[in-house]
């Protein structure tokens, strides 16, 4: 009896098997390129995991409306199959592994957050599927010598680094004194190594150096400290929470700091909502829809800000923007490649070089996006209380001036 | 090691009045806790969870116009009878059944509540403003926002009603006597099941009001409840059941407490104190409890 329980289980397992193996087949179908993403549509990243679905949805509605990909000498329109990782790591990587093994995915692109690209990164290297990724910037990513990987964005360690020289330059040249608070995780860290990174540079001090862990909601403590040392930079990172958190209470506490240097301000919709307490804030940024790059698809930035807005109801956060240019770069690669098989495709990536309308677009051998400077906006109110992100560095695109040092909550 | 706070004795000052005010807050919550722990014999994990959604509805009223100030009184109504549904649906089936049954039920409640929140809310961190001002205390040298002092006003305001409430009106007897003993009670004519259900819909209720105090005060996220459940138990643990005064001054005593940790050690161990804080505290009891057997042989 248990014999036979023993062949029957044995017997199904490899017939389990053999008909998944039966099922994967290269995905370019007919006139179809399809490509595979795991995203957060629900949970905790879901939020930014729906931007980065709209953006690349967009672009790939785009692109086959302007006349596909063409691989020798035909024409494909590109389609994507989407699986909701729950914003959870584990999920990521198992459904990688199903585009990948079961539905034949061929090509990747990445889904929300490091954390998560972390998660699939080793799994599409494994299989060597080429992944284009557009929101995964934790520097570790490019550090491991992936070989699949490409990031269309610029690396976490140089969110912030551009306000420290900024300060410094402002300074005369001469070092600055830095207080920093940055959230326990992957991404909020990288941004902590490239302000000392920047500091070293530029003779900067770090005078106070806080860690926020990630179910505190409460900074008072590090304020109470700013007040007393008086930085001439207080740098913030600690995504959407952590903006929030410090707005909210450097405006109850009235704390005076020259220079406020942040992350994720778009994401918590610091000018929209919560307008003069983020007056004056400086806001990392991978993409401002005033920046002049410009592609033939959605022309410059301020063109796919309108067609984004009408398509989908919102202004397209810097995430949407990145996602978008995944596809330009795969679209761009293959035609380049002329094929489709997965090792030219990604010699193709490695050795894309182009603009977009999200910034111009070179990948560094680690696969971070080197040819794309982060731009800092501040918050800047009018007399009726409206606020608006103003691009104010690198100079170069900026459409206002700094205003620095910020003004004091006693002469507001 | 950070001794900082000492060298300045302004900043000693903001730490205390900080760690009061928050201690306050925390009170309120661990005093729903230690009320229905002490009548139903129920540690509830989805206590944080109560809290957050409590948040959420103040946060609404702010995002239709209202000011969020009256989440203060929607909040806790909305909330009571959250807590009595949830008593209905599941606690009454694990009432007089072992604690670790009530702790897994809480448990399963506290993930539920969780992802339907992310689910109806969205997964953005929120925050409800307030336009309270500031004060400023010791020529500036002492701040203290507005929202933290109406908080723990608002927290001192119902504790005290609510103590009034038990002493005086018919239910709150009644929860008393549940309290004291349930089954006695039961033979008296009390109904057991009713005065269940209105504990589980009053600790909702207070769970409630200190949500929206949150969503005035700090930020709310459907994830951010645990912390709450946490200090609310350590609280319950030093000041034990049915002690408001002892409940009271725990509470302040561990805002204080957890203010001083992050100045000292920093504020990546402010969480973690807590955490450290809670097992001496276990430690402690169970070694005097040793003690006090040994007497009695």
């Amino acid at each position: 009896m248990k014999i036979t329980k023993i062949i029957l289980s044995f017997v199904s397992a490899l017939a389990i098997l053999l008909s998944s193996s039966v099922t994967s087949f290269a995905k370019v179908v007919g006139d179809k390129i399809i490509l595979g993403s795991a995203i957060s549509l629900t949970g905790k990243y879901s939020s930014n995991g729906v931007h980065t679905q709209n953006g690349y949805n967009m672009a790939v509605d785009r692109i086959n409306s302007m006349g596909g990909v063409k691989v020798g000498g035909k024409t494909y329109k590109f389609e994507i199959i989407y699986y909701d990782d729950e914003s959870n790591p584990k999920r990521a990587a198992q459904l990688a592994e199903r585009l990948i093994s079961q539905d034949g995915v061929q090509f990747m692109l990445g889904p929300y957050s490091s954390g998560l690209t972390k998660a699939i990164a080793p799994v599409t290297e494994k299989y060597g599927v080429p992944m284009v990724e557009a929101n995964g910037a934790s520097r570790s990513l490019f550090t491991k010598g992936y070989k699949y990987l490409f990031a269309v964005l610029a690396p976490a360690n140089l969110y912030l680094d551009v306000a420290i020289r900024t300060a410094v330059e402002l300074n005369g040249g001469k070092g600055v004194r830095i207080a920093q608070a940055f959230e326990q995780d992957a991404f909020s860290q990288d941004v902590r190594l490239g302000i000392l990174d920047a500091a070293k540079e530029t003779g900067s001090e770090i005078i106070i150096d806080d860690k926020l862990p990630k179910e505190l909601n409460d900074m008072a403590a590090t304020l109470v400290k700013v007040k007393q040392m008086k930085p001439d930079v207080l740098v913030v990172s600690g995504h959407t929470k952590g903006a929030l958190t410090a707005i909210r209470q450097i405006a109850e506490m009235k704390v005076d700091v020259p220079m406020l240097a942040m992350t994720h301000c778009d994401a918590a919709k610091l000018s929209k909502q919560h307008g003069k307490n983020s007056q004056y804030a400086l806001c990392a940024s991978q993409w401002h829809k005033t920046l002049t790059y410009k592609d033939d698809f959605f022309k410059d930035g301020m063109t796919y800000a309108a067609d984004f807005t009408n398509e989908f109801g919102y202004d397209p956060p810097y995430q949407a923007a990145e996602s978008s240019a995944a596809l330009l770069v795969f679209k761009d690669a293959f035609e380049r490649a002329n094929s489709f098989d997965q090792k030219k495709v990604r010699d193709a990536l490695a050795a894309t070089n182009m603009q977009t309308f999200y910034g111009n677009i070179k990948f560094a051998p680690g696969g971070q996006n080197v040819d794309k400077p982060m731009v800092l906006f501040q918050v800047m109110c009018d007399g009726a209380g409206k606020c608006e992100n103003k691009v104010v560095a690198p100079l170069k695109w900026a459409s206002a001036e700094l205003i620095h040092p910020v003004p004091k909550w006693s002469e507001r | 090691m950070d001794f900082m706070v000492f060298q300045y004795p302004m900043i000693s000052v903001q730490a205390c009045l900080d760690g009061i005010l928050l201690g306050i807050l925390f009170a309120l919550i661990a005093y729903g806790m230690a009320l229905q722990w002490g009548v139903m014999n129920i540690i509830n994990i989805a206590q944080g969870d109560l809290v957050i959604l409590g948040g959420y509805i103040a946060y609404f009223m702010y995002l239709y116009g209202i000011h969020p100030a009256w989440g203060v009184i929607v909040a806790p109504i909305i909330m009571y009878f959250v807590g009595v549904g949830l008593y209905k649906l599941v606690i009454n089936k694990v009432v007089d059944r072992d604690l670790f049954i009530s702790i897994l039920a809480t448990f399963g409640i506290s993930i539920l509540f969780m992802q339907l929140m992310n689910f109806a809310f969205g997964a953005d961190v929120v925050l409800a403003n307030s336009g309270y001002g500031t004060t400023f205390l010791f020529d500036s040298a002492v701040v203290l926002p507005n929202s933290k002092i109406f908080s723990a006003f608002i927290s001192i305001l119902f504790a005290i009603c609510l103590v009034i409430y038990m002493k005086k009106s018919k239910l709150g007897r009644a929860i008393r006597a549940t309290a004291q003993n349930a089954r006695a009670a039961k033979i008296l004519g009390v109904d057991t099941e009713k005065v269940y259900a209105a504990t589980f819909g009053i600790n909702a209720a207070l769970c409630g009001v200190a949500g929206a105090l949150i969503s005035i005060t700090f930020t709310i996220h459907p994830y951010m409840g645990l912390p709450y459940t946490i200090r609310s138990f350590m609280i319950v643990i030093v000041a034990g059941l049915g002690n408001l005064p002892g409940v009271a001054l725990s509470g302040m005593g561990l805002g204080v407490f957890e203010e001083f940790a992050d100045y000292i050690l920093g504020t990546e161990f402010r969480i973690g104190a807590v955490f450290l804080l809670l097992v001496l505290i276990l430690v402690y009891r169970r070694f005097k409890l040793s003690r006090k057997r040994e007497y009695l042989k």
